[in-house]
């Protein structure tokens, strides 16, 4: 932090401090004269509003703790007393919690603005890595906070939550009861997660520190996405964008407050105004809004993932990478490239899915012998043969020992359950946005000048979007379905039927239910997410063609004319 | 002391014409291989303490009279923090139970394998669905029981059927079998 050519203050105090440690310098240096593009439109208003929101949490929070008793006895009684009885303490409470979906707000507007002018790009990569493992570590900050509480949500989204790490393998269980120190979700993990919850907020302040100390090494974006080229493309940062900022902030802060002193806990679920009660799980449990899109994508896997789709998965990525990264002059690639990977990747999926997908059918035994009619003989062929069934000898079927020697080979063929598969696509959702300046080579940063990308990104976002509503519905919601085959054993089903996707029942035979339930909305969207990421967006990086990017920020803010007069 | 310390420079130099390190080298190596076991040492206490403490460790048996349960009926007690559901399961229970080809299921365990020889009638598991932990409903004979009669699993539509098994949705396991025993016909002793 060099003071060698330092310019002196009037002010003789801050002089003196100056001089002995150059503070004043490096906040004029940073914050005053900071030479910013001069074409910031709204957008760039939200990094300095997501600063103001966590100055927020933590004056609020140190408050609220000294009021807050975590133990499971009276946690909840201290939350109510801080809402009727500490002076004040209900409007200190309403803005830690409502800042909470404020502070998200602020987040995901950032984060969007981000992708959409292309700032995670060179030489931007580690501040947005920063800023994802902000993201990261504002969402176990939420998560643990919303515990403190000790309503019916708070139990019950941590027991939920919590759990998910016992799918890891072998060691799940360990991890779990590590995190709870106990058996269950209890007074234990109550302190602990207090704890934590004061301590990861200063955490952040320090990533956040980091994040803006490598803003200020490259400098913004702005939403041309080109580098400025000199003073003529700048602003001190003083008094233009601080102006500009404060405005924004204000505006934010009306809509805050609206909540704050008008809808408090329209945000909330009501469950959370319910003391926490370990015998009874609320009837449905969803965690807070912004948790939403993942947590839809966590149920969405609800089939446990075999080798043969994992192979086949394997070798379409393989014949992928290489083929957008083959040379031009090898056009006979392709076709070879097709039929050499493409092809049984195709017939793999089809194994694994079969396996994956299709329930077991109710067997029935005729004469002791296994009855299959049409498809579903054809269905349980493949399941004989590629689940490895034929292995177990005839003599012993129906015995202990054929069943151990099941589940042996089950372990060995799908490495991944349902659970577990869940878990992974949550957390991959994410780990997508650290390599996501890496999944794009495109040599353009804004979507302005990306027609492809443009429109891709905005269905990105009504698909998050579409993934958060469907995070909050029930996972057996049913929006549409009809039913084929015939009529009167289709009223009756009508009456009580229950399942998910085109299903045969073994009752009803002559009737098949096709529907569209939650789970299948979330798989779907949930599938598109990914695709965004790893296919359209490096599809788009190689093919896509750019419009004309202006010559400086300050001729197309100005205009042509204005370029000969610099 | 000058040429002491010449010395040392011309080992260092010596030294370096093989390929083989310095004393610096191996004095810093030596000096972090203690700093990662003096690491490790503290580690392992402080992992130790998150671990379930003695108290919370010490596995309370609960002995539990179920004599008062009628056929058809169930009842809740806890044990460890968790519940644990005690079935008076019906004579139809107990055969749909054990009519099912255990080959069908997502967790392959025949009925007789999840009660007590004899006291077919009694099914004690631990309350907890083995997806990501809720309470599934099915304890009172109004509750929605799914598609099975055993339990069904509102957070994300498990459905468990009168031998505790997983039938149906998202849980990878049947509800777990605590320990228990018999104390005599009416009591058992779960832990
Ligand atoms: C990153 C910043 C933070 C976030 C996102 C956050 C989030 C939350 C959330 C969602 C709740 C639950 C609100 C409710 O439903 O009542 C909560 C509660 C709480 N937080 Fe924070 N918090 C942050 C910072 C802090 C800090 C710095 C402290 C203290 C040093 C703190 C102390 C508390 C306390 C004592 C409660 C329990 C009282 C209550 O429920 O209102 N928080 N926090
Ligand atoms: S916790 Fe029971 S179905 Fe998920």
């Amino acid at each position: 932090m060099g003071s060698a050519n330092r310019e002196k203050f009037d002010n003789t105090v801050v002089e003196w401090i100056d001089s002995r440690m150059p503070i004043f310098t490096i906040l004029n240096k940073e914050y005053g004269v900071f030479p910013t593009p001069r074409n910031f439109n709204y957008f760039w208003n939200f990094g300095a509003i997501a600063m103001f929101m966590l100055m927020t949490m933590i004056i609020t929070g140190i408050i609220l703790a000294m009021h807050y008793t975590a133990d499971t006895k009276l946690a909840f009684d201290s939350v109510e007393r801080i809402m009727r009885d500490v002076n004040g303490g209900w409007l200190l409470r309403y803005i830690h919690m409502n800042g909470a979906s404020f502070f998200f707000i602020a987040v995901y507007i950032h984060m969007f603005r981000g992708i959409y002018y292309g700032s995670y790009k060179k030489p931007r990569e580690l501040l947005w890595i920063l800023g994802v493992i902000i993201f990261l570590l504002m969402m176990a900050t939420a998560f643990i906070g919303y515990v403190l509480p000790w309503g019916q949500m708070s139990l019950w989204g941590a027991t939920v939550i919590t759990n998910l790490f016992s799918a890891v393998p072998f060691v799940g269980n360990w991890i779990v009861e590590t995190l709870w120190g106990g058996y269950s979700v209890d007074n234990p993990t109550l302190t602990r997660f207090f704890a934590l919850h004061f301590l990861l907020p200063f955490v952040i302040f320090a990533v956040v520190f980091l994040h803006v100390w490598a803003l200020h090494v490259s400098g913004s974006n702005n939403p041309l996405g080109i580098e400025p080229k000199g003073p003529q493309d700048t602003l001190p940062f003083n008094p233009y964008y601080t102006a500009k900022d404060t405005f924004g902030l204000v505006v934010f802060m009306v809509a805050y407050a609206f909540f704050i002193f008008f809808a408090p806990d329209f945000l909330g679920h009501p469950d959370n105004y319910i003391p926490a009660d370990p015998l009874v799980t609320p009837a449905h449990i969803v965690p807070e809004w912004y948790f939403l899109p993942f947590y839809a994508i966590l149920r969405a896997v609800t089939f446990s993932i075999n080798w043969y789709l994992i192979i086949g998965a394997g070798l379409c990525a393989y014949a992928f990478i290489k083929w957008m990264t083959k040379n031009k002059e090898r056009e006979s690639f392709f076709v070879k490239e097709y039929m050499v990977f493409v092809l049984p990747a195709l017939f793999l999926f089809v194994l694994g899915a079969v396996i994956a997908f299709i329930p077991v059918s109710e067997q029935q035994f005729v004469d002791g012998e296994l009855q299959y009619v049409g498809i579903a003989r054809i269905i349980e062929g493949i399941r004989y043969y590629f689940t490895f069934d034929f292995l177990i000898p005839d003599s012993i079927r129906g015995t202990t020992e054929a069943v151990e020697m099941r589940v042996a080979i089950d372990a060995l063929l799908i490495p991944i359950s349902a659970k577990l598969g869940g878990v992974l696509a949550m957390f991959g959702s994410i780990a997508l946005l650290i390599v996501l300046p890496w999944l794009d080579s495109h040599p353009v940063r804004s979507a302005r000048f990306r027609p492809l990308f443009r429109i891709f990104v905005l269905l990105f976002t009504v698909s998050v979007g579409i993934l958060g509503y469907a995070g909050s519905q029930p996972a057996d919601k049913v929006y549409w379905s009809t039913c084929l085959g015939d009529a009167v054993a289709c009223e009756a089903l009508a009456h009580g039927g229950h399942g998910a996707g085109a299903e045969h029942h073994s009752d009803a035979s002559a009737t098949t239910i096709i529907k569209l339930d939650n789970t299948m909305l979330a798989q779907a969207f949930t599938g598109f997410y990914f695709a965004f990421f790893l296919i359209i967006i490096p599809l788009l990086g190689r093919f896509e063609k750019a419009r004309a990017l202006p010559y400086s920020i300050h001729e197309a803010v100005l205009g042509k004319e204005q370029r000969a007069g610099v | 002391m000058s040429a002491e310390i010449q010395t040392g420079n011309d080992n260092t130099h010596a030294c370096c014409e093989c390929d083989c390190g310095t004393r610096r080298d191996f004095m810093q190596l030596a000096a972090a291989a203690f700093g990662a076991v003096g690491l490790g040492f503290f580690v392992k206490p402080v992992i130790d303490s998150l671990r379930p403490a003695k108290d919370t460790q010490a596995l309370a048996t609960v002995e539990v009279d179920i004599g008062s349960v009628p056929e058809g009926e169930s009842m809740t007690v806890m044990w460890r923090g968790k519940p644990v559901f005690i079935r008076h399961r019906t004579r139809k229970e107990i055969e749909m139970a054990q009519a099912v080809d255990v080959q069908s299921l997502t967790d392959k365990q025949s009925d007789e394998e999840r009660v007590k020889k004899g006291k077919e009638q009694w099914l004690v598991t631990v309350g907890v669905c083995t997806h990501l932990g809720c309470i599934p409903q099915g304890q009172k004979p109004t509750d929605n029981r799914g598609g099975y009669d055993g339990w069904f699993c509102s957070c994300h539509g498990s459905e468990y059927d009168t031998s505790g098994r997983i039938r149906k949705g998202p849980a990878p396991k049947n509800l777990d079998v605590p320990p228990y025993e018999f104390v005599n016909d009416t009591t058992i002793k779960i832990g």
